[in-house]
């Protein structure tokens, strides 16, 4: 079943790590084998943050050697980090297996997409590495649980920030396990997440045609493939709005998918409106949910909601 | 020896030639005759509409406002009304007597399924599947409504005075369900019976695999869907719509005489005249 939750502050900024919190803990019931979150923090001028993991949760479990294994990894992250001239300006470590980590470029690097990927690359080639995400303002945190666990694991309470997606997940086909839970950044693009409630049944097609183009997948979630679609079409000039029109008339299947990038949030819904989101905007703040009782959840007060309708995408900006 | 008919066989029977005791399908019956014609339901309450009472669902799960306002019932309170519902889920359900409930502000799922008889205002907007499978009574909702609004319905009346989500009134078999705004994709998906009022505008495949019932739409129509076809209004629909929509404090946007009725064009497979070997053959 799955639940979705989206938030975005305009013009203004917010404590979008308890807000999106409290949103994904009321649709706990539709989805508790993990939950995740993207959050947009207030980029700092030149730097990225990088969330990553070198163990997943169930291995602490699976023997005494793991956490020899893990400060071995996390020393080989770091040392390749190094090794491609780039700045560990602050470090924290959010459980034994993840870390968050603020990078800082060479001044004569701009940073850019094949960079990003061949940094991206050397690192994942670790044993058990897998960047959640990099980006300037994107922070990609998930685990197994339900938000108040993992919100409080990764201390998300007081995260300040602009926007953010959410996800809960209910296994359906795949394994229960960090890799497969949502959200997913587009790798190796700069800042796009996406957090999905459906299924699309033109999996193979379209990321046939995209691995084809040089894209590469983390995982075999169809849920993915809308983040690299996005980011695609994104680099290949679409706006965002234009990138997702396209996606409802290309992919096939049920879906209801929330798109976030550095400064946006979107919304898109299949043809057949057979997936749930509601809706609440006002001039300074929006919310949508697979259920109301999410945005009511940080809006007590009576409010004015609506399901949007099939086929219809909207984006707003901060 | 020829056949008796059916007929024959009857004559027979009443007249006392034959004795024996029959217990085919036939003879089957779920509910005994003593029940009389007036059978109210064991779960039903005898209310008094003069005594109010009041809930405060903050602090309470669904279940919680559910029981209370049962316990409320059974002390004889007939307008009850719920505070702070905050979009709970399964709110007002499985009420099978007269009732005034009021909720002052938005439900989540499945609120008000399952009733017969209830009278159910609702200040704000409700989730996905409101008043699934009423069978009478009536539901007001003053805001927007989610998807497959009044799924199964049965009878009575449901309103919702702004728009709807997708599949509204699926497999609806009795009732009226009237919709002030703009209606989702898929309404009146294999409408079995009822009629479906949209003052705005239809989203795509309206009516489609509709067994039977009747649309009526003012606004624009996205797309029929599969068997779906324009009909001709009667003087009496005109006539039950005035009076339905002005119950309620609606208008036809244009006056009910341009609402665009929808029928079914009963072409498809299970109303032609094949017999079930011949659409074997032909399938």
């Amino acid at each position: 079943m799955c639940g979705i939750a989206g938030l975005i502050h305009r013009g203004s900024s917010g404590d979008i790590g308890a807000e999106m919190t409290t949103m994904l803990q009321a649709l706990k019931h539709r989805g508790p084998d993990s939950t995740g979150f993207a959050i947009y923090g207030i980029p700092v001028e030149s730097d990225h943050v990088m969330r990553f993991k070198v163990a997943e949760q169930e291995d602490i479990g699976k023997g005494f050697e793991i956490h020899q294994q893990i400060k071995d990894r996390k020393a080989e992250v770091d040392k390749r980090i190094r090794s491609m001239d780039v700045e560990i300006v602050g470090e924290e470590q959010a459980t034994e297996y993840a870390y968050r980590y603020r990078l800082r470029f060479p001044a004569d690097d701009d940073g850019g997409q094949q960079r990003l990927k061949r940094f991206a690359d050397y690192i994942e080639d670790v044993e058990g590495a897998e960047i959640l995400s990099l980006g300037r303002a994107l922070e990609l945190i998930k685990d197994l649980g339900d938000a108040g666990i993992v919100s409080e694991q990764y201390d998300l309470a007081g995260f300040q920030g602009t926007h953010a997606i959410g996800h809960t997940r209910m296994a359906t086909e795949s394994d229960v396990d960090i890799r497969s839970a949502h959200p997913y950044w587009a790798y190796p693009f700069n800042d796009i997440s996406v957090v999905h409630n459906g299924q699309l049944t033109n999996y193979w097609k379209f990321r046939r045609a995209l691995e084809h183009r040089g894209h590469r997948f983390m995982s075999n979630c169809d849920s993915e493939l809308i983040a690299v679609y996005l980011a695609d079409r994104i680099e290949r000039g679409d706006t965002l709005k234009e990138a997702m029109d396209r996606s409802v008339g290309e992919l096939d299947g049920v879906f209801t998918y929330l798109v976030a990038t550095a400064d946006s949030l979107g919304m898109a819904k299949d043809t057949m409106a057979a997936k749930p989101m509601v809706l609440y905007e006002s001039d300074d703040f929006v919310g949508l949910a697979s259920e109301e009782v999410a945005i009511r959840g940080i809006m007590p007060d009576e409010i004015d909601t609506w399901d949007p309708y099939e086929g219809e995408v909207k984006v707003w900006q901060n | 020896m020829a056949e008796l008919s059916p007929d024959d066989r009857h004559k027979s029977h009443d007249m006392g030639l034959h004795a024996e005791q029959l217990a085919g399908r036939t003879q089957q019956v779920f509910f005994y005759p003593e029940e009389g014609d007036n059978y109210t339901y064991p779960e039903g309450f005898d209310v008094d509409f003069t005594k109010k009472a009041t809930i405060d669902a903050a602090e309470m799960d669904g279940p919680e406002v559910n029981l209370r306002i049962r316990e409320l019932m059974g002390e004889g309170y007939g307008h009850i009304v719920v505070q702070n519902p905050l979009a709970k889920h399964s709110l007002g359900v499985g009420i099978l007597n007269r009732l005034k409930l009021d909720f002052e502000g938005s439900l989540g799922y499945f609120g008000c399924g399952l009733v017969d008889g209830p009278n159910i205002h609702i200040k704000g907007r409700v989730g996905w599947s409101c008043a699934e499978n009423m069978m009478a009574g009536v539901v007001v909702i003053e805001k927007n409504a989610g998807s497959t609004f009044g799924a199964a319905l049965r009878g009575g009346d449901l309103v919702c005075k702004g728009d709807v989500g997708s599949r509204t009134g699926i497999d609806m078999k009795g009732g009226t369900i009237i919709i002030g705004g703009r209606a989702g994709a898929f309404t009146g998906f294999m409408m079995q019976r009822g009629r479906i009022v949209i003052l705005g505008d239809a989203g795509i495949n309206l009516g489609d695999s509709l067994y039977d019932g009747t649309i009526f739409v003012g606004g624009t129509i996205a797309s029929l869907g599969v068997d779906a076809v324009p009909g001709e209004m009667t003087d009496v629909e005109a006539r039950w719509l005035e009076n339905k929509l002005a119950t309620y404090g609606l208008e036809a946007p244009n006056g009910v005489a341009n609402l665009t009725k929808i029928v079914a064009g009963k072409q498809l497979w299970n109303y032609d005249n094949l017999e079930p070997t011949e659409k074997k053959i032909a399938l």
